[in-house]
């Protein structure tokens, strides 16, 4: 299956008062078509920034993409003009946010909602995009959808919300949906249940989905690829099934590694990350994991370890890539 | 009235007596906080025009449970099943409307708040959000230094000013920071000012409303073995309300798990996360996530139909039989009993 987006060397800086906040330097990823790729990484590490250049939502006058290029299906949507990328937003690539309660319109019905995008972008009538309305909230599995069109986003629970907001994001059928932390405000058992949905819905419509995540518990189940990001760069990217058996980045591993797992025997002791992420204003010099990094050696201080192969389809940005994965088979 | 009692039980979950209070189980003496059916409703205005009262939210609707000296007990549910209510009757932030808060053998209910005063130093809390806990124009120093003073914890002020340094490298903060503001430190440092703060107070009991989920992944577990250290070293003991479950079992002695303001299981840590006898136990520790593809993959997972039902109107019988995939007709209509299944293991259900 070939590349639908291909992200290349994309630099997002926001200029403050304060300084210049390094939010995504120099970012490359792909998401090939039908496939599940998550972004994982801690607040500020940049994953939301990313995925909100590939819309070109990037909050201007302070938020600007320096450089790079993002190539979907061949065409580099830097390079459009704001017609352009309206057409593309919303219908081929459609995003589904954190917090449906924010991304809704309070004051519009929840049928309003859904038939304002595709009578805009679709060309249907008011009847037939009453028709798909129906149709979207069946999909997305909330009960007696006719009569719910007339409802309020605050006459639903958090996880219909949730529903609600994925139906809006498939209305225009897109080939890709950019998901940002699309269960973090939900309870663990409504979790489980929209994770369901998105990916049998995936599968079953055949999108692609970039899923945005702080913790790489959430993911696990359902990426294809992973790319695990710190302080605006990708540090780790491969298979799901690789990045979670054999990391080889440090700061992967120490993700793992940190929190408690319900499948392994207790700890007597956690295991964290020491120290805290840097302030992206003030990067250290070499690579940025350096001053909490375990297998620190005195190049790191110096030299920023590029994104390369440790193995076929799976690459990690350290110099000490190859101790860190003889610890982990170890 | 019993002064608060030196001994301390090492929380070793072999030997517990019991899950839970119940008919015919007694706390065991050990025990630092024990609380009776506590019930706490709140109204719903019908609003100021035509006055009445719309409705009655029960969020906490009689639950029971006690906490020997020196253990954790861990209180888990999703949001609006009582748990966070539950802690702030504890704290006396609200007034129950029935049951009983005995702390060291006082009911906290029945005191005047010139009687709690004294006591209100040695029950303290740890905030969700380090960031809203704390006041934006005090200075960290202030922050911890303003309720020993208060208290009379450290009436000198010398003595006072002295004891921040030590807290604060307790903490694992620089005494440096003590001038620095809140907005000047980081989603962790702040957390553990707000430790701090309870630690100033030489508390016995902290009820810790999720203290660790607003923090990223990496900062969880400072904060978690730093509350464990701290814990051995002061004889702490802690009410632990979460909702992340593998957080709760590393932490937790025994744990109670909530649905729509009741208790409907309660065991020590092992019994409950091996042998979960409560049906909503046995969905929620599906629902985690493992880190793990190669094991996601072949792993059964019990989703939940519905959503948790709101607790202005909860549904007849057994408030989880809506969603609950055994249920069998009389769910509707028994309301189950927290009653003793095996010795120390209490679960809610009829069919359990």
């Amino acid at each position: 299956m070939g590349a639908l987006l291909e992200v290349r060397d994309l630099t997002t800086y926001f200029f403050t008062g304060a300084g210049v906040v390094r939010a995504v330097d120099g970012v490359s990823y792909d998401v090939r078509e039908g496939e599940t790729v998550a972004l994982v990484g801690e607040s500020g590490c940049g994953k939301t920034v990313s995925a909100l250049s590939v819309m070109r939502l990037v909050a201007a006058p302070a938020g600007r993409i320096v450089s790079g290029q993002i190539l979907f299906r061949g065409r580099d949507l830097l390079a459009l003009d704001e017609e352009g990328m309206r057409r593309v937003r919303g219908r081929e690539i459609s995003m589904v946010f954190q917090e449906p309660m924010t991304s809704l319109n309070p004051v519009l019905s929840i049928g309003r909602q859904l038939t304002e995008t595709v009578e805009i972008h679709l060309g249907m009538t008011p009847a037939q995009a009453r028709g798909r309305a129906v149709e979207l909230l069946g999909l997305v599995g909330i009960p007696d959808p006719g009569r719910r069109l007339a409802q309020y986003p605050h006459q639903f629970s958090g996880g219909m919300r949730q529903r609600i907001m994925i139906a809006m994001a498939l209305s225009c059928n897109p080939v890709l949906i950019l998901a940002d932390e699309p269960t973090t405000a939900l309870d663990v058992t409504i979790q489980a249940q929209i994770l369901e949905l998105m990916k049998d819905l995936s599968r079953r419509l055949g999108v692609a989905m970039l899923i945005i995540a702080h913790n790489l518990g959430v993911v696990a189940r359902y990426a294809d690829r992973v790319n695990v990001m710190y302080a605006g760069k990708i540090i780790e990217r491969g298979t799901a099934r690789e990045i979670y058996a054999n990391p080889r980045h440090p700061y992967t591993l120490g993700l793992l590694r940190s929190v408690p797992r319900l499948d392994e025997p207790r700890k007597s002791k956690l295991d964290p990350i020491e120290g805290q992420p840097p302030d992206l204003m003030r990067l250290p010099d070499g690579c940025a994991f350096s001053p909490r990094c375990r297998y620190v050696v005195e190049r790191c201080a110096r030299d920023i370890p590029p994104l390369g192969a440790v193995s076929d389809g799976h690459d990690a940005a350290c110099w000490v890539a190859d101790r860190v994965g003889q610890e982990v088979r170890a | 009235m019993t002064p608060s009692e030196p001994f301390r039980a090492p929380a070793s979950p072999t030997q517990s007596p019991g899950g839970g209070i119940g008919r015919g189980a007694e706390p065991p003496s050990a025990a630092i906080l024990e609380v009776r059916n506590l019930v706490k409703h709140f109204p719903l205005g019908g609003g100021r025009v035509f006055g009445g009262m719309a409705g009655l939210v029960r969020a906490v609707d009689g639950v029971s449970f006690w906490i020997r000296k020196g253990e954790t007990l861990g209180l888990v549910g999703e949001s609006g099943c009582g748990k966070t209510t539950t802690g702030r009757c504890i704290l006396q932030l609200e007034r129950p409307t029935s049951g009983e808060v005995i702390f060291e053998g006082r009911d906290l209910t029945r005191l005047s708040p010139a009687e709690f005063r004294p006591l209100r130093r040695k029950i303290q809390v740890i905030f969700q959000d380090p960031y809203s806990s704390l006041n934006p124009r005090m200075t960290v120093g202030q922050i911890i230094a303003e309720p020993m003073a208060v208290h009379g914890i450290v009436p000198d002020r010398q003595a006072r000013k002295a004891r921040v340094p030590e807290l604060l490298s307790r903490v694992g903060i620089l005494p440096s920071l003590a001038d620095r503001y809140p907005h000047e430190l980081s989603g962790g440092q702040r957390q553990r000012i707000g430790v701090a703060r309870a630690l100033a107070m030489e508390p016995s009991l902290i009820v810790c409303d999720e203290p660790v989920s607003a923090l990223d992944v990496s900062i969880q577990a400072q904060i978690i073995n730093l509350l464990e250290d701290l814990q051995a070293e002061f004889h702490l003991t802690y009410l632990f309300v979460a909702h992340d479950l593998s957080v709760v079992r590393h932490i937790s002695d025994r744990v109670a798990v909530m649905y729509l303001g009741k208790i409907v299981e309660l065991a020590d840590r092992q019994a409950l996360y091996e042998d979960p006898l409560h049906p909503y136990t046995k969905a929620l520790l599906s629902a985690v996530p493992i880190p793990d593809p190669a094991l996601e993959a072949t792993r059964e997972r019990v989703v939940l139909k519905g959503e948790v039902p709101s607790a202005l109107s909860p549904p007849s019988g057994c408030a989880f039989h809506p969603r609950c995939p055994i249920a069998v007709d009389e769910c509707k209509r028994v309301v189950p009993e927290l009653r003793e299944i095996r010795p120390g293991h209490r679960a809610a259900c009829i069919l359990a």
